[in-house]
């Protein structure tokens, strides 16, 4: 065996050869090889790979099919947008917008994010309080499978109009940007774009590091098990509840910080980012790479996104043919999603299962809630 | 005095077109466990039909009485298609069907996008709903009172099918146990395909209801889906009364809020109130008894 | 096991090491390049025998219905102008991206347009949302947007040409009408996002000062579709006219709920400021004959020019469809640009602007001037009541042009409101 062979076969080190594959490639060919617009689209979408980690997580590994993720993603994009807005107006200032619409006076919870340490922290801190609220709410109460998602799409709608409706404080269908800087860097010029999109990729990196931590952990079998069967675990002594708030809260945080990097890459946050339907539309790139597998959400939020921003160019309408076929087809017959597809191949070159994917493909779902009454 | 009679119409007509929108769900979600996104395009579908029909039978009334029995035949039947081709594979994959039927709404809207064109179509009301009916010294628009009547008469019709005929009989035997009734020769295949096609079927109908009331285009089904989704769960499934009090009680209930406050923030009210009432009965408002441990 | 989990701890540090390295690199780049605010230098190609121009309409999404009309008549203006020798002896080569409805959209495909594409102007736009998510985009790239939709003012950006009213062309003269018309009360009903709050805002301020009583205003969420108890409140409010800037479905909801509470022109007529001859269709003659709208052009008003660009417009997309007052200021827009780089003899933004006071051109509308100091365009504001035919009749007329003033200034009864 050479040396390389040994390396290709540990599965160990073919991890750390992975995660160095993919630094290389987002520090280095891709800056090197992209336009500085193209770059930041890029940016845009790993982005959006954030929240589908977090998904990856919840629903892939702990079946909780969450329909509500823009109201965390939106949370955390809104935290750094209002930072960003009182940092342009200055100790003191007011945000242009209060001016035009509001009574031009700062609300008193605007204020606390006029401070940059504290903005970062909240930007974590809110979306996973937050979770960490609803779902110990509806989790103890055994709210699940598509009570859950029928109500996490309701808060994602509810939270949309709220923002809407309060258009003094919140910039209302507007939403907010206009942003100049970012902690004191000029926004315009190239030469940030360029280090927010290196700050986006080493974040997107760490998170999908701590994911496949947690995947290996005690905790991730414990979260399959639940996913699988949740009344056994109990039986065993634990307690299905505070597994999944950890699990939904850890999706909340990553949708959290990926919605903040979100609005100085895009410049921009508005409603229409965090409703209903780009709620569902975070799961589309998900299910398609393979809700259970480490990379197939990011694989595929990345891809999705990609596709849409250079198909739609061509042709709006049969974008969403296609984008809807792909999808019905991959959910009714491919539910691991393409990542099922590559572990397939793999598993037929060699016979005996790789150590390291213990649940590859898509483990049988809850039974339907209805189907097995009586 | 006055105001408060027309609110509370005002709730009871909300109700009833949350109902007709629900009721179908009810069956689909409620009985079969089937949680089909792309419901609000069958209505979608129905309210088109009201459309082509106008086209073809030129006399408003005339066409609205032809539409209802023709739109729930299109609604059913699109239905039918669905359950056919893609959710009889899903059935032990609930959360599955949910965004598979998603994806089935996103290129429904489209076809009616590339079919119909994008701009709102118009069906014109009858004469003889145009203008209100004076109850209480209350005005009530007649369109309203219309539906009002054709929810509780499909209601009605639904309840009366599954209590007395066979084919009632054999829906509520795949609900309470699907493998004992299989056992017993029920063809549980082809109830739940009749199921499916009935819950769609009303669909259809509510469809060309809302007609009278809004506008027509291929997005009409995403402004109902998400509260008509609300209404079946905290009606609690199974039943078809918790539905029907649900959507009274939300209609009621957001006309009030919306009275007091703003249309924006009487919906969001209208939710924390479900979600404080789902912490209180996590089954929503009537359930089926069961052993299960869910 | 063991060992797997103590690769899987040094993971991430390494990573977060990497990633603070990197971003530390940009950061320092930064700050011995200085403020390099002012970005790179405009890319635009003109020194082949065409020029680039991008259009910006959602041609999906929910303000498809509106926007695609836009859309189809700027391109009727660009293959007229291509027909005729084009600008400065140089075709036009048109860009399109579709705006998808969605306000980050907008900015994105604005940024594609000025940097990638390297356009010399983007016309498009639709919603408030949209023009303030591109504005920023445009400052930053000192690139043009033309935006042809009436708006709520109080905005004036040198990177900007706005075509289509602003609020004392449109809003002002339908209270002025209202007032004429002996109303001494209304009702204010409007959609919940910028456009309605802003410009109920402005009304609020000039009904005070001329002893109109606003009886109520009323907010629905965008996509609303039960307007019953907001009609209750109308009627119960009894007010002379309503005031109406819903947007888009809405208007259905609102007006068949209206007819059949058993209102109508002559009890209680609407003014609409977002329904032209587009919407009337979908919304159903029947529910709103009548009723009045206020804008700066119908498909009805009589000119040879507007006889040439109806006629235009029917024989490239079909004789069933009609022009409105949003399509001809789009429509206008590309002419305009025309005249502004004819008469600074380039392509260059700042030339651009330089030359654009004075500006005219003869619309269907009737002759628009342009603004150089606010990049408005003089217009003439004209009350039309919708007719059986499902188009609109001009009621009332300015008479002449009004000029445009985005911050009110010119009104005492508007201090304090920008």
């Amino acid at each position: 065996m050479t040396f390389l062979q040994r390396l290709l076969t540990n599965p160990r080190s073919r991890v750390l050869l992975g995660f160095a594959l993919a630094a290389v490639l987002l520090f280095a060919v891709a800056p090197a090889t992209m336009s500085t617009f193209r770059l930041n689209l890029l940016a845009k979408f790993l982005c959006l790979a954030m929240v589908a980690v977090g998904i990856g997580l919840a629903w892939g590994r702990g079946g909780m099919l969450t329909l509500g993720q823009g109201v965390f993603f939106g949370l955390g994009a809104y935290i750094m947008a209002m930072h960003l807005k009182l940092a342009d107006a200055g100790p003191g200032g007011v945000p242009d917008f209060m001016m035009l619409y509001g009574s031009g006076v700062v609300p008193a919870w605007w204020e606390p994010l006029r401070n940059p340490v504290l903005a970062v922290l909240l930007v974590v801190l809110v979306p996973t309080a937050l979770a960490v609220v609803l779902g110990l709410a509806m989790f103890r109460r055994r709210v699940r499978g598509a009570y859950f998602a029928i109500l996490s799409q309701a808060l994602a709608a509810a939270f949309a109009i709220l923002l809407v409706g309060q258009q003094a404080t919140t910039g209302g269908t507007n939403g907010l940007n206009g942003f100049r800087s970012f902690f004191g860097f000029d926004l315009t010029d190239p030469v940030n774009k360029r280090m927010l999109f290196f700050i986006a990729a080493g974040t997107l990196l760490v998170m999908v590091a701590v994911v496949r931590q947690l995947m290996l952990s005690r905790f991730g079998e414990l979260l399959v098990a639940v996913r699988d069967q949740e009344n056994r675990v109990r039986f065993l002594g634990y307690d299905p509840a505070t597994i999944k708030v950890v699990a939904y809260a850890a999706a909340a945080a990553m949708a959290g910080i990926g919605g903040a990097l979100f609005v100085p890459v895009v410049g921009i946050v508005s409603p229409a980012d965090v409703g209903v339907v780009p709620s569902i539309g975070f799961l589309i790139g998900v299910a398609i790479g393979g809700r259970a597998t480490l990379l197939g959400p990011v694989l595929g939020a990345v891809a999705v996104s990609w596709a849409q921003t250079s198909l739609s160019e061509q042709f709006p309408s049969g974008w969403i043919y296609f984008q809807g076929a792909l999808f019905v087809l991959v959910v009714a017959f491919l539910p691991g999603g393409l990542a099922s597809l590559v572990s397939r191949w793999a598993r037929r070159r060699s016979a005996p299962p790789a150590p390291g994917a213990p649940a590859a493909g898509l483990a049988p779902e809850e039974a339907p809630v209805v189907g097995r009454s009586a | 005095m006055d105001v408060l009679f027309s609110q509370l119409f005002a709730g009871l007509s909300l109700g009833s077109v949350l109902l007709l929108a629900a009721l179908g769900l009810a069956l689909t979600f409620g009985q079969m466990g089937v949680i089909n996104m792309a419901h609000g395009e069958l209505m979608m579908a129905g309210a088109y039909t009201a459309f082509v029909v106008q086209g073809v039978v030129s006399d408003a009334g005339l066409s609205l009485l032809v539409s209802l029995p023709v739109g729930f035949l299109v609604g059913g039947l699109l239905g039918l298609l669905l359950e056919v081709t893609l959710i009889s594979r899903m059935y032990r994959r609930p959360l599955d069907t949910l965004l598979v039927t998603w994806g089935v709404a996103l290129v429904l809207q489209q076809v009616a996008r590339d079919v119909f064109g994008a701009p709102n179509v118009d069906v014109r009301a009858p004469s003889w709903l145009s203008g209100a009916v004076e109850i209480f010294g209350v005005g009530m628009p007649r369109t309203r009172v219309f539906i009002l009547v054709l929810a509780l008469v499909c209601v009605g019709v639904l309840a009366l099918v599954l209590r007395t005929t066979p084919l009632g009989r054999r829906i509520r035997a795949v609900v309470q146990n699907r493998d004992l009734a299989e056992a017993s020769g029920i063809s549980t295949r082809r109830t739940d395909r009749l199921t499916f096609f009935i819950g769609s079927g009303v669909a259809g109908v509510a469809g060309v209801a809302l007609t009278l009331l809004g506008s027509i285009g291929p997005t009409l089904g995403t402004n109902y889906i998400v509260d008509a989704f609300l209404v079946v769960v905290a009606g609690g499934i199974g039943q078809i009364k918790g539905t029907v009090i649900a959507a009274f009680g939300l209609g009621i209930l957001q006309a009030t809020f919306e009275y007091s406050t703003t249309a924006s923030v009487a919906k969001v009210l209208v939710f924390v109130v479900i979600v404080l009432f789902l912490q209180v009965r996590p089954q929503g408002l009537v359930t089926v008894r069961t052993r299960s441990l869910a | 096991m063991a060992t797997s989990r103590a690769t899987a701890r040094a993971l991430p540090a390494a990573t977060l090491v990497l990633a603070l390295v990197l971003s530390g690199c940009g950061a320092r780049t930064d700050a011995s390049g200085g403020s390099a605010s002012s970005a790179a230098a405009s890319c635009v190609d003109v020194s082949g025998d065409s020029v680039k121009i991008g259009l910006l309409n959602s041609l999906s999404g929910t303000m498809a219905i509106s926007e695609q009309t836009v859309h189809d008549s700027l391109r009727l203006a660009v293959a007229e102008i291509n027909a005729d020798g084009g600008v400065l002896g140089k075709q036009l080569e048109v860009v399109a991206e579709d705006g998808a409805s969605e306000p980050t959209t907008f900015a994105e495909k604005a940024e594609k347009l000025i940097t990638d594409d390297c356009t010399a102007a983007v016309f498009g736009g639709w919603t408030s949302a949209s023009r303030k998510a591109m504005l920023p985009v445009f400052e930053n790239n000192d690139a043009l947007l033309f935006y042809p939709v009436q708006y709520e003012g109080l905005e004036s950006s040198p990177n900007i040409f706005y075509t289509g009213a602003t609020t004392n062309q449109q809003i002002v003269p339908a209270l002025d009408y209202l007032k004429e018309q002996g109303a001494t009360s209304i009702f204010l009903v409007g959609s919940d996002y910028v456009f309605p709050r802003t410009a109920n805002k402005i009304i609020n301020a000039y009904a005070e000062a001329n002893g109109i009583e606003v009886l109520g205003e009323e907010y629905a969420p965008l996509g609303h579709t039960d307007f019953s108890t907001i009609v209750n409140k109308v009627k119960a409010a009894g007010a002379d006219a309503v005031f109406n800037t819903l947007n888009g479905d809405s208007n259905v909801a609102f007006f068949k709920e209206y007819k059949n509470a058993g209102l109508g022109p002559d009890a209680m007529p609407v003014v609409s400021v977002s329904i032209a001859e587009e919407e009337v269709g979908g919304i159903g003659i029947e529910n709103v004959e009548g009723q009045l709208t206020a804008w700066n052009y119908y498909q009805t008003i009589d000119s040879p020019e507007n006889t040439t660009f109806v006629e235009a417009f029917k024989a490239e997309y079909g004789d069933d469809r009609v022009t409105s007052d949003p399509m001809e200021a789009a429509y206008a827009s590309v002419y305009l640009w025309k005249g502004m780089v004819e008469k600074a003899k380039s392509f260059a933004v700042g030339d651009i602007q330089e030359a654009a006071g004075g500006v005219t051109f003869d619309a269907p509308e009737g002759t628009v001037t342009v603004d150089g100091e606010n990049h408005h365009i003089a217009k003439t504001a004209l009350i039309g009541k919708i007719g059986p035919d499902g188009l609109i009749h001009t009621e009332w007329s300015s008479g002449e042009p009004i000029e445009p003033d985005p911050f009110l200034t010119g009104y005492d009864w508007a201090e304090g409101l920008s």
